[in-house]
């Protein structure tokens, strides 16, 4: 699999540290309750399809929210995960 | 044998080698198999279950039958291994020899021995199952056998990138590879062969008015001499993965006799923008009774060792298919002067031109004679049988298109019932697009006009334009392909190598097991080392037959990559013994290794373990002499390994409020603090200190191992979860060498190389500051791990090596000295420090007893969920000491604890213990683990139980604390 | 009166080293410092410098001097000490953790080609390019310094593995040279 970072270009998939989908993005507050934090915490979809992904790019560091399809295994999008919306 | 004036390499010079330890010549560029053949060579094998004598079956890697040993590597094909001078080959799977082998008698077992025999036979007496059956089956399985001795033949893993990757050099593949050479794309043109060509190099039929070969030849000098192209002979491309990158394997150094350094294989990685399937096509066989003797041969591979290598299995050869293509190879033969003893095709309306020899139509061959060899084939016709001394039959079933890779992600061929074979559907591989005999055209001509077209295809992708490219005039005579012909009887093989015939799949298909993924399974079709090659079609057609559904219903089996085998020290190469992983080794390493110190790994980092002198006789000796050196003398220790990151802006002290559990804004410049990191879910992640040099300026560190993942913690907290905080961290960790030195002696010792006032009131406990060190720009931090006064140095890493020279020999001449990592582990122990043996990921701050550390007035990473109630709860495993009753009682890391009269099982579990050491200054061991409660049980007696070492010994519940536990030796 | 003496990342690791058409060098940086300007200070970080801080991938230089891009938001200033910088970066000494090797000869590209998973054919990776990747394991920053010349710069524990294994490839490149 091959993931473009926004600076480094396209770049072989063992460079990369696969995180998870991006739940990340939407940190709950900390009063937010139990079950927030449960959901954020635990709880994740698992789409046949689409999926917005967080990456760790190892070599130069930039953390980047891939937009993969978990069937085709296309890549749709990557952007740096501090610019993502949230 | 040899047929003079035929084949490519006549003239090549002679190459000596030996099979099953006789001598036999052949010539440079013979692969094993056609060398052999030419020495009238037949019987190369005995097959995998019922060791019945086999030849060779085909001129490529899909070859099932001819594995041989070469050089002590087994399984290897001796169609596709080239000889060199002195090369040692031997047979596989026979004792005592080829011609007489005593397992030949499995043959006689067949009716036992059918597929999934081991399901239905060898139940009774169940004891002689594990006793005497499943061994005996177990060492008569199995094809080849292990050398024994590890492979440090040198192997080597690559990485190309391209605009496109032509996956094999016939016409199609030489065709598409010249035009997008031609039109500049960067080009890698892999062929399997060891000369590109493919089947050019097998066949008669002109190109461009000349010998085929030579055609190939004139477009590989031509691309030879282009920059923009790479040429890659020997090369397999064994998998097409994501992202249009392909994995090949390259036989760099199998041709040769090996050499130091030269490497064996490589192993591949293309990334390709376009790729062109060109792999060309493979032949399968009929099936019919004793199909499998020596002297069976697939008609195009004849055609191949005839035209290519100048030989064949024997003077008298017959022809028998079920389509006009193998019509080719009766007409090379006669044309060699060879006698051709019939043509024989299944197909009633076939119409064959009178050729010199008996042709028979409507015709099936129903058995054959020779044991060792094949003597004669006896056929069934329109008159009735007849019988014909041969030394071999050319037999094709047809050609299936190696569509394998389009498979590789899924894809699923499609059934074209008009070529009786699977095509490639189109898209299967992003990227990449099939053409020639892999796509289904089978003329000479259509390959070439379909390379031209693929080409243009991929050019237009990469936006390049096609060049005016002339197609060369070629033969255009696909010819047709009749069915599959069934007959009844006798041993007919579909799967030569893991010996299953008709009747396996017939009777697979009776039990139940109908589709073909349980066909596969039941039967092992198609699982051994040829992946079915040349037995996945005829298979499908038998068992289409036997379910009474059209093959296009049947289905296939999936194709995974590797297309061919790829042995596991190609795939690892670089990885076997020291390149398994990165070394890293302190500045103070080579020093340390020079005392004689042996050395621990430390996640990635090596580190010394005790520092042994004259007279110690065990790594105990040295250690408790450590210990006792650092409580009353001196003692010096390399602590670079521990992460260190330089966290600098103007929300540092926000940033580090968040990422600690506890509060280090409030850290006044030039003080250290002891925190704790946790994860999201509650759990601590990592402890270290954090050091203030400026009022935006900190420096954090971290457990050796868990440094990197601090590291990517903390970018993970700056980017993704908190990008409003204006900070940066930089890993410091290999800039600084720093150096320990603990004990009443480490001031004196300190202030003698650092120039700064190092006294008590300028450098308390728990300080920092930066200083010279001899003169050169250092800090110093007063902190312990030791429980003793003591002090870290740190250094541009340039002088860490000499300045632990120096501490090392000051403090010997203190009576202390330099001590490792077993000292290290004894002093925190006594102290009651915990490691990532105590914060081992499933521990949380409560549970070590530092509830008070996860401030109640902010937010940080994990604060929610260690509120959790059960994250709480009193009833929890607690930090805890532990104490033997009597001093010579045990205590391992990792027993368990139970109440002192509970009997040892599970389910009175009480705890466990996760560190252990003896200590010399108590003279007792000690230990640190956790108990449920455990802090409202200190002075309890509990029963502690190592069943793996045979353990077991009553211990006090004490507080996790044993030396000094009011701190005054530290902090002075 | 006592000093400590320095040594270089790749002291007694047997350089230079020569094998067929390559040969490893070490190579001396001189300070090597890591820029990063806080937010919304790139513009006056730029001005004190006299330069703007090198897009990804691209080295900028002027005399012995280079600076590097070294990550999002980073640059390596080679070679030189950055002017006072307070309040506009993070400037934080990184030279002596760095072990800086020199690969050239004909071999060179096809040495790499053994190591890491980059294009590097010249229309990917020229000269004056620089890019952050994996030298097998291990983090690297590599650099393309002439037709037929690269450095490559690694972590200095790590030293020793990084010669073994550039050696390595250096070998196992000329051993195909005599088929």
């Amino acid at each position: 699999m091959r993931v473009a970072c926004p600076f480094c270009g396209d770049r072989d998939r063992r460079e990369f540290t696969v995180q998870g989908d991006d739940t990340s993005l939407r940190r709950p507050g900390r009063d937010a309750g139990p079950l927030a934090w449960h959901d954020y915490v635990h709880l994740r979809d698992n789409p046949a399809g689409r999926l917005h992904e967080i990456w760790h790019h190892d070599p130069c560091g930039a953390w980047v929210v891939v937009e993969r399809d978990t069937v085709t295994h296309a890549v749709h999008g990557v952007t740096l995960a501090r610019e993502a919306a949230r | 044998m040899r047929v003079p004036g035929r084949g490519l390499t006549q003239d090549a010079r002679l190459v000596p080698f030996t099979f099953d330890g006789k001598g036999h010549a052949g010539r440079d560029g013979d692969t094993l198999a056609s060398a052999l053949m030419g020495e009238g060579v037949r019987l190369v094998a005995r097959s995998f279950k019922y060791h019945r004598p086999r030849g060779v079956l085909s001129a490529g890697s899909e070859e099932p039958n001819a594995l041989v040993t070469v050089e002590g590597v087994p399984n290897t094909r001796a169609t596709v291994q080239e000889i060199w001078d002195g090369m040692s080959a031997r047979s596989q799977n026979a004792w005592p020899s080829l011609a007489i082998d005593a397992m030949g008698v499995n043959d006689l077992l067949d009716p036992f021995l059918g597929a999934g025999f081991y399901y239905k036979t060898f139940m009774w007496p169940r004891t002689l199952w594990e006793r005497l059956y499943e061994p005996v089956i177990r060492r008569a399985a199995g094809l080849g056998r292990l050398s024994g001795h590890a492979d440090d033949a040198p192997f080597e893993k690559a990485w190309a990138h391209c605009d496109l990757l032509v996956i094999g050099a016939g016409p199609a593949g030489l065709m598409a590879a010249l035009v997008a050479a031609r039109a500049g794309a960067d080009v890698i043109l892999a062929d399997e062969g060891a000369r590109m060509g493919g089947r050019l190099l097998a066949e008669v039929d002109p190109v461009e008015g000349r010998a085929p070969h030579l055609w190939a030849d004139g477009v590989v000098a031509e691309l030879r001499e282009m920059p923009n192209v790479r040429l890659l002979p020997r090369t397999t491309v064994t998998g097409a993965y994501d992202g249009g990158t392909y994995g090949a394997l390259e036989r760099v150094g199998l041709h040769r006799a090996p050499v130091a350094h030269r490497p064996v294989e490589c192993f591949w990685r293309i990334v390709a923008k376009r790729a062109v399937l060109a792999a060309g096509a493979i032949e399968r066989p009929l099936a019919f009774p004793d199909n499998d003797r020596p002297g069976v041969m697939l008609a195009g591979s004849v055609r191949t060792y005839l035209n290519r290598w100048g030989v064949v299995p024997g003077p008298r050869i017959a022809v028998y298919g079920n389509n006009d293509d193998a019509h080719r190879t009766a007409r090379d033969l006669a044309a060699a002067g060879l006698k051709v003893a019939a043509l024989i095709d299944t197909r009633g309306e076939a119409r064959i031109e009178e050729a010199g020899f008996p042709v028979m139509t409507g015709a099936r061959v129903v058995g054959t004679r020779g044991r060792l060899g094949l003597a004669a084939v006896t056929v069934e016709g329109v008159g009735g049988r007849r019988e014909f001394e041969v030394d071999g039959l050319a037999v094709s079933g047809g050609w299936s298109p190696a569509v394998h890779l389009t498979c590789h992600l899924g894809g699923k061929p499609a059934w074209d019932e008009r070529l009786q074979a699977f095509l490639p559907r189109e898209g299967a591989v992003p990227g990449l697009v099939a053409c020639g005999a892999a796509n289904g055209v089978f003329s000479t001509a259509g390959c070439l006009r379909d390379g031209l077209r693929a080409a243009g295809e991929s050019l237009e992708a990469l936006g390049l334009a096609v060049p005016p490219v002339e197609v060369p005039e070629a033969e255009g005579e696909a010819g047709t392909v009749g069915p599959f012909v069934l007959a009844s009887g006798g041993r007919q093989f579909v799967d030569f190598q893991n010996d299953v015939t008709v009747k396996d799949i017939r009777l697979s298909a009776q039990e139940g097991f109908q589709s073909v993924e349980h066909m596969k399974r039941y039967t092992t079709l198609g699982m051994a080392t040829d992946q079915g090659k040349t037995s996945n079609v005829p298979a499908l057609a038998v068992l289409a037959e036997a379910l009474g559904s059209p093959v296009a219903s049947t289905g296939t089996t999936t194709f995974r990559p590797p297309y061919t085998p790829v042995s596991i020290s190609a795939m690892g190469a670089g990885g076997q013994g020291v390149g398994f992983a990165p070394q890293r080794l302190t500045t103070s390493h080579q020093a340390a290794l020079q005392r004689g110190a042996p050395m621990i790994e430390a996640g990635l980092w090596y580190r010394p373990s005790y520092f042994p002198r004259p007279g110690e006789l065990s790594w105990r000796q040295a250690c408790d002499r450590e210990v006792a050196m650092v409580r009353h003398s001196v003692g010096v220790c390399d602590v670079s390994t521990l992460g260190k990151i330089d966290v600098q802006g103007p929300d540092a002290a926000a940033f580090l409020d968040f990422v600690y559990s506890n509060t280090m804004s409030t850290l006044p410049v030039g003080k250290v603090r002891y925190g704790l990191m946790l994860r999201e879910d509650g759990f601590v992640m990592d402890d270290g200190t954090c050091a203030r040099l400026g009022l935006q300026h900190y420096v954090v560190t971290t457990t050796t191992a868990a440094a990197a993942q601090v590291m990517r913690h903390l970018d993970f907290v700056a980017q993704v979860l908190r990008p409003d905080f204006d900070v940066q961290c930089v890993s410091v960790t290999e800039q600084w060498a720093q150096v320990s030195i603990a004990g009443p002696w480490s001031r004196e010792m300190v202030q003698a190389v650092v120039e700064a006032d190092l006294s008590d009131e300028r450098l308390p406990y728990m300080g920092c500051a930066e200083a010279a060190v001899l003169g050169v720009p250092g800090r110093v931090f007063r902190i312990s791990f030791s429980g003793e006064r003591a002090y870290e140095i740190a250094v541009p890493a340039r002088y860490g090596a000499s300045l632990w020279r120096l501490l090392v020999a000051q403090a010997e001449s203190l009576g202390g000295g330099a001590y490792g990592l077993e000292a290290l582990n004894v002093l925190r122990i006594e102290k009651g420090f915990i490691t990532h043996a105590e914060i081992h990921g499933r521990t949380t701050a409560f549970d070590i007893g530092m509830e008070r550390m996860v401030a109640k007035g902010k937010d940080c990473v994990g604060w929610a969920s260690s509120r959790r109630p059960g994250l709480l709860d009193e009833n929890r495993e607690q930090l805890v000491g532990l104490r033997p009753l009597v001093r010579t009682g045990q205590i391992t890391a990792g027993a368990h604890l139970y109440g002192r009269d509970a009997a040892a099982m599970r389910e009175n579990g009480q705890g466990y213990v996760t560190s252990a050491c003896w200590s010399p200054t108590f003279e007792t061991a000690l230990g640190l683990g956790f108990l449920k409660g455990g802090r409202a049980r200190h002075g309890e007696v509990v029963r502690l139980v190592d069943a793996m070492r045979a353990v077991e010994t009553l211990v006090e519940v004490t507080e996790p604390v044993f030396l000094d536990p009011e701190g005054g030796r530290m902090r002075g | 009166m006592v000093r400590l003496l320095e040594a270089s990342p790749a002291q007694g690791l047997g350089l230079p080293l020569s094998v067929g058409g390559a040969t490893l060098s070490e190579v001396v940086l001189g300070p090597v410092w890591s820029i990063a300007p806080f937010a919304g200070r790139a513009g006056a970080l730029a001005e004190k410098l006299g330069v703007a801080l090198p897009a990804p991938d691209r080295v900028v230089s002027a005399d012995d001097v280079r600076l590097l891009w070294a990550g999002p938001g980073r640059a390596l200033l080679v070679g030189g000490v950055p002017p006072d910088l307070s309040g506009l970066a993070a400037v934080v000494e990184q030279g002596d953790g760095i072990v800086a090797v020199a690969l050239e000869g004909l071999a060179a590209r096809d040495v790499l080609a053994r190591l890491v998973p980059l294009d590097l054919r010249d229309v990917a990776f020229p000269e004056g390019a620089t890019a952050r990747t994996l030298l097998n394991h291990m983090s690297a920053t590599l650099l393309r310094t002439g037709p037929q010349a690269y450095e490559v710069l690694g972590m200095r524990s790590m030293a020793g593995t990084l010669v073994r294994e550039i050696g390595e490839a250096m070998r196992h490149v000329a051993g195909r040279e005599e088929l």
